[in-house]
């Protein structure tokens, strides 16, 4: 019963704080608050004891992706005044648009599930690091390997879009 | 777990949070105008679908969907680091954040 007061409790905060990604005006605002949804789905990720998804989620997301958006909104040095704003037609229709995705998505997926089934873990060892390593590195260790590749390219890639052109240094 | 779960800690929550996650991204990603808050909303839903991935890899008790959220999480890191890179330059030569101001980049 604790576990379920516990999981709704975290749903809906984690609900909250990515609306208000959504809607605060402030970018950096938005950023912190990105990070607070993170953490709470880790907790989800955890209650579904997917342990080595937790922590690479909190490692990856919370602390690397999101620390870099946040260089990048010092880096550009915005303020209140220059945030563009969309109209306001604009955003009815977007919310209109979201709401009946959201209703598509819902009865797409309300059938595909028994309502109410608890966690039927077959096998309760999967999200362990122990099993994921086994799968990662051997059904899986020719996409992990291409992976490094990818890396190489984005790292490439970051290097040469964001470097000044040719510049007079004095 | 006991028998007699109810709606809490059932894996229909989670995917009802998840499916939320996703309208909430894309809602995000249709409203805003800044281009680093769309950035934000693209990986919301990444997150929204990541979730849906493992609740599902939970209910069949299968590994096979982890490793896939796994490479999910590879690939929006590099994605995050090229899109931020070109905001970037983009934001040196236009000075703005504004999508609409973007559509230069097709000349």
């Amino acid at each position: 019963m604790s576990l379920q007061i516990i999981s709704i409790i975290l749903g809906s905060l984690t609900l909250a704080t990515a609306l208000l990604v959504v809607l605060s005006k402030h970018p950096v605002r938005s950023v912190i608050y990105l990070v607070v949804t993170f953490f709470l789905i880790t907790s989800m990720y955890i209650m579904m004891n997917a342990q080595f998804l937790a922590i690479v989620n909190m490692i990856v997301y919370a602390g690397a992706i999101m620390v870099l958006f946040l260089f990048v909104l010092m880096l550009l040095n915005l303020n209140k005044e220059i945030e563009p704003v969309n109209t306001r037609t604009a955003q009815f229709t977007a919310l209109i648009a979201g709401g009946s995705l959201l209703l598509i998505l819902i009865t797409a997926l309300k059938d595909t599930l028994i309502l109410g089934e608890s966690f039927r873990q077959k096998n309760e060892q999967i999200g362990l690091v122990k099993e994921l390593g086994n799968l990662l590195f051997t059904k899986y260790v020719v996409a992990f390997e291409i992976t490094s590749i990818l890396f190489i390219a984005a790292m490439v890639g970051a290097i040469l879009l964001a470097k000044r052109e040719k510049q007079i240094i004095e | 777990m006991q028998a007699n779960m109810s709606i809490g800690t059932s894996l229909d929550f989670f995917l009802f949070v998840a499916i939320a996650l996703f309208a909430i991204g894309a809602i995000g990603a249709m409203t805003r105008k800044n281009m680093i808050v769309l950035l934000m909303c693209i990986e919301l839903m990444l997150n929204a679908v990541n979730l849906m991935l493992v609740t599902f890899s939970t209910y069949y008790g299968n590994g096979d969907a982890q490793i896939f959220v796994f490479f999910t999480m590879v690939v929006a890191a590099a994605e995050a680091t090229v899109g931020l890179s070109i905001i970037i330059m983009a934001y040196r030569n236009l000075k703005s954040i504004d999508i609409d101001m973007y559509n230069q980049l097709k000349n």
